[in-house]
């Protein structure tokens, strides 16, 4: 077994595109439920700001005012910003495209159609319309999962494009908690009071786990169970230790079919491990902002020693 | 004027179900059906980029619902004379970069080829397993009435429009099913098939287990890059870049997630001046450096051979009935179209008397951008045409504007009128010859117009052979 | 005469390129007048040997160098035997036809001016042998051997009309010239013993015009000769770019930088 690299490559980055266009409509969701509180302009902007912190996007964003429309178009529309979700589809139809003949046609057609259909996506449209755009970008995504997970051969391929979902959904639920962190530290809990609690469920609602998180702690909001939740919980989709739990699966799949481990197999095996002995207490501890950066950090090498091993 | 559906004794036979089906569905439905069709077409990313046009570079090419028939009859005739001529063009590869009798002989001018420059001296000695060069050679045919086929030009190095002719077929076959459940269509869906086996058939001696065979696209930028996906991915091959390639101890290697993999047969879609920076032009990141020496090496086969298009020239073309003769021993099938070189002076002095009547073509141009169609240009583009020919009078040959038959096509309203048709059918030449029964049909969209090219507002059609009743 | 060559061509890169493919046509003529005695071509020290005789005639090497490679340096060196034959390639086995040297290629264009020049070459009559030489007497007084005047992307049209150049504007004004006339005429790229001290660089280049019953024969503008025994010829094309003895391509980007050096020299021989 085995595929172009080039090939593993682009149908790697397609799926870590769909991923943060994904990840894009939800940080935007929350930026929009928090604007939506009583406060003053200020307030409103800081949380933008740190919407776009999460999203990566900084860079793009550096010396303009930051206001809701700003925010939102910056984050959905604008090409100049290679993060954006108009860019992602971009990127990833791009890389779809390069490598048709690896895809199902139910698959490339879905991907297809969602990309012809951005240029419905006017400023003012999404401007007037928000939630349906944000409903409509997060159900394409969905539905090109589904589509490849219904008709794509189980084969390496199909491996490399599991894994640009897991690194990157991985990413992002961790960078969100690093920009999220200061109100998850246990001295804000004392300051309590509605925003903050706001601020716990908007991360949650930012990983489409509000609902989960319900039934999986009863509603108690504390900062160490949705950190808890997000971390460690290997039932909660978005958390570190799920991504890594998919990411293991794969890796070691592939290993299996190439008869061959590498650096990463060995880099994910030491994370997983890690995951399994540590608990929330100790990540609070040891510091939670220290412990983001440093599995931010494990994770980028792991995407590129995936790329180191299959030559891509 | 020869029209295909109505002949002079009214309907002819192989129309008359579609005749059927047209009164049957009528203009209004016709014109939603073309809708539906269209969006299928941008769904399924069916696109064709025009080279230098700008504009939307996923550019659909207009499909027209009505198809174009033959009956089981005309396409012996048509298969026979196409499968002729792909063998005489072949030979003629092989003899002019061997010993070059038919030169020689002093039947085909030297001059013509080799001052041309697609004859390549890099492929002087060089033997392509089975002699074959041109591989897939398409050839124009156009017609003009009942028993009256001509070739209009062949095209020898990598002849696009044959994902159109499956894909038309597919779309066809899609939204009327009904229609072919009443008419026997030869069905053209062997074609992938059939251009793996002739790939196969022509891997090197050096091949030892299976021919891995690989596509060598430019890339997504492509106008053809459709096509070059379509047909990789109908073989079930990789499609490569030159990125993913490289030469090492006389073969070819592509990266792959394992490290680098063998491969045997490279059909590719790239043009001979891009194919190896090191032999060609320096510039060029399209090409792989080191591929022809492994291909004169016997270490890889490139499908079709680089200098193949020396036998599709323009001025070379005049010469290919003589090539049959030479070469086959055999009388040309189908007929060339009468065509005046404007390198001999008394058919010069013919042209330059009457460029109001004939085609002026370049005879190293393509694609009917460097075309004067007489009765349809002004004094002006007339005296253009005066001015080029007398300053480089072997640079353009000219033939009489002929009546291309035409095929009921769809209006904007939906109705059906007559437009002219060319046709290209694809034969696949390995150790044998292959021929789908089928091929592209282009048609002139716009009413009285000549001009079949895509480029310029040119459609396609999907093409039936029917069968034997 | 038995003439000693070291030439030595280095290529370095910076940063080191992932790969390097080289095409080497380096191996000296056999015909009447030349004979290579003892060669050796190497790239990195590694001995290379030719792979297949083109065309032209002419032994061809295609070399790889993988995985970080800083630099590549080829060093062609040896003995040729040569005899004067007036510059007529006798003896010389090559499959292309000399028709095909009548093809026009972007540096080789015969303008209005050279057009007139070959013109005035063909008036002055005799045989084609005598109205070559014509030509070649006119480029070489229309030309003043100026190093440094054009570069190697210089074409014959603005050689000429800047009257001025080196050996390959003096070779490419007479191929142009000699096509113009429907003499099929090529580019040969070889070496060259000069014998003024330091006067002259030690490749060379010169055109060879096909003259009806002899053949291929050598024009040397810069020298207003044929070639004679202080010549080695090499390889032969269309043009400069087509005749070039190297010719490499780095995979990856990467400062070049090119370093030659040449020595050509007679060997003292003994009496045995």
């Amino acid at each position: 077994m085995s595929t172009l690299s080039r090939t593993a490559s682009e149908l790697f980055w397609m799926t870590r595109y769909l991923e943060r266009a994904e990840a894009m409509a939800r940080l935007v969701e929350m930026g929009r439920r928090m604007a939506m509180l009583p406060s003053d302009r200020e307030t409103a902007a800081d949380e933008w700001r740190s919407v776009i912190a999460a999203s990566g996007c900084a860079p793009h964003f550096e010396g303009r005012a930051v206001d809701e429309r700003a925010a939102v178009l910056g984050l959905i529309t604008d090409r100049e910003n290679p993060s954006s979700i108009v860019s992602c589809f971009d990127r990833a139809r791009q890389n779809a495209r390069s490598v048709r003949t690896a895809l199902t046609t139910q698959s490339w057609e879905t991907l297809n159609e969602a990309w012809l259909k951005l240029g419905d996506l006017t400023e003012e449209r999404v401007l007037r319309e928000l939630p349906q755009t944000l409903d409509w970008v997060k159900g394409r995504c969905a539905q090109f999962r589904g589509a490849a997970d219904a008709t794509m051969l189980r084969d390496d391929r199909y491996d490399f494009g599991r894994l640009g979902i897991f690194i990157e959904r991985a990413d992002m639920t961790l960078r969100l908690l690093d920009v999220k962190h200061f109100v998850l530290l246990p001295e804000t809990e004392v300051v309590g009071g509605g925003r903050d609690r706001h601020q716990w469920t908007s991360v949650l609602m930012a990983t489409s786990a509000l609902r989960a998180y319900h039934w999986a702690y009863r509603g108690d909001y504390s900062p160490w169970r949705i950190a808890d939740f997000l971390i460690l919980n290997h039932s909660c989709p978005r958390s570190l230790a799920y991504c890594y739990d998919e990411i293991i699966g794969v890796l070691d799949r592939l290993a299996r079919a190439y008869g061959a481990r590498h650096p990463c197999h060995h880099t994910a095996t030491e994370t997983v491990a890690m995951l399994a002995d540590i608990d929330i207490g100790e990540i609070f501890h040891d510091g939670l902002h220290e412990f983001l950066i440093g599995a931010v950090a494990r994770n980028n090498r792991l995407a590129y020693e995936i790329g180191a091993a299959y030559h891509f | 004027m020869f029209d295909e559906m109505r002949g002079a004794d009214g309907t002819r036979p192989p129309y008359r179900e579609i005749e059927r089906w047209l009164d049957a569905l009528g203009p209004e439905a016709l014109a939603l059906k073309r809708d539906e069709a269209e969006t299928l077409f941008r769904r399924i990313g069916i696109t064709f980029a025009v080279y230098g046009e700008g504009g939307d570079p996923e550019r659909l090419i207009p499909f027209d619902l009505i198809p174009r028939v033959f009956s089981a009859t005309e396409w012996r005739t048509l298969s026979r004379g196409i499968v002729q001529r792909a063998k005489a063009l072949n030979a003629f590869l092989h003899d002019v970069y061997h010993r070059g009798e038919i030169l020689k002989a002093g039947i085909v001018p030297e001059d013509l080829v080799y001052r041309n420059s697609a004859f390549l001296p890099e492929m002087m000695g060089v033997d392509p397993p089975g002699r074959v060069y041109s591989h897939i050679v398409g050839i124009d045919i156009v017609r003009t009435g009942p028993h009256d086929f001509m070739v209009l030009e062949d095209n020898c190095r990598t002849p696009s429009g044959v994902s159109y002719m499956l894909e038309n077929r597919e779309i066809m076959m899609r939204m009327f099913p009904d229609l072919f459940a009443r008419e026997r269509v030869e069905p053209v869906d062997g074609y992938a098939s059939m251009l793996r086996a002739t790939l196969e058939e022509v891997a090197p001696r050096a091949c030892r287990q299976d021919p891995v065979c690989v596509v060598l696209t430019p890339g997504p930028l492509n106008s053809a890059y459709y096509e070059h996906s379509f047909l990789a991915d109908q073989m079930g091959v990789e499609l490569v870049e030159a990125r993913d390639l490289f030469v090492d101890r006389g073969l070819v290697w592509m990266k792959t997630t394992e490290g680098p993999k063998r491969v045997d047969v490279i059909y590719r879609r790239i043009d001979d001046d891009f194919i190896d920076p090191l032999v060609f032009r320096p510039e060029s990141v399209l090409g792989v450096a080191g591929l022809m020496n492994a291909y004169r090496a016997g270490g890889v086969t490139i499908v079709g051979a680089p200098g193949a298009g020396v036998a599709d020239d323009k001025a070379v073309y005049c010469y290919v009935p003589d090539m049959i003769r030479f070469y086959l021993g055999e009388t040309p099938i189908l007929k060339n179209v009468p065509t005046w070189k404007c390198g001999d002076p008394g058919d010069r002095a013919h042209v330059l008397d009457n460029l109001g009547e004939v085609v002026v073509k370049e005879v190293h141009g393509s694609g009917g951008y460097g075309m004067l169609i007489g009765p349809r240009s002004t004094e002006a583009e007339r005296e253009i045409f005066r001015r080029k020919i007398e300053a480089d009078p072997g640079a353009f040959i000219a033939q009489p504007t002929l009546a291309l038959s035409t095929v009921p096509t769809m209006t904007a309203d939906g109705a059906a009128a007559p437009r002219h048709v060319d046709f290209r059918p694809f034969a696949l030449v390995g150790r044998e010859i292959r021929l789908t029964p089928g091929g592209l049909t282009r048609v002139a969209l716009r009413e009285g117009s000549l001009v079949v090219n895509s480029s310029q507002g040119g459609g396609v059609k999907d093409t039936w052979v029917l069968a034997d009743r | 005469m038995l003439l000693a060559v070291r030439h030595r061509t280095t290529y370095r890169y910076d940063p080191a390129v992932a790969g390097v493919a080289m095409r080497l046509k380096l191996f000296p003529s056999r015909f009447d007048g030349q004979k290579p005695r003892r060669w050796r071509v190497s790239l990195n020290g590694a001995a290379v040997k030719p792979d297949f005789t083109n065309g032209w005639g002419d032994e061809v090497a295609t070399l790889f160098l993988r995985g970080g490679v800083p630099e590549a340096e080829v060093i062609a060196e040896g003995e040729v035997e040569t005899h004067d034959l007036a510059g007529v390639l006798r003896g010389f086995r090559e499959a292309l036809k000399p028709g095909v040297c009548l093809r026009e290629t972007p540096r080789t264009r015969a303008d209005a001016a050279i057009a007139e020049l070959a013109r005035e070459a063909d008036a002055s009559g005799g045989s084609v042998l005598s109205r070559a030489h014509a030509l070649q007497d006119l480029v070489s007084s229309r030309i003043a051997y100026v190093p440094g005047a054009t570069d190697h992307g210089t074409t014959a049209a603005q050689a000429l009309a800047a009257g001025k150049g080196v050996c390959q504007d003096h070779a490419h004004v007479i191929i142009a010239g000699a096509r113009s006339l429907g003499w099929p005429a090529r580019y040969v790229a070889g070496y060259y013993l000069a014998h003024i001290e330091g006067g002259d660089v030690a490749t060379h280049a010169w055109a060879e015009v096909w003259v009806p019953d002899l053949g291929w024969v050598g024009f040397d503008a810069s020298n207003d000769i044929c070639p004679t025994a202080d010549y080695i010829r090499v390889c032969s094309g269309l043009d400069a770019a087509d005749a070039a003895p190297l010719r490499g391509h780095a995979e990856g980007v990467a400062a070049e930088t090119l370093d030659v050096e040449v020595g050509v020299a007679p060997v003292a021989q003994t009496q045995q």
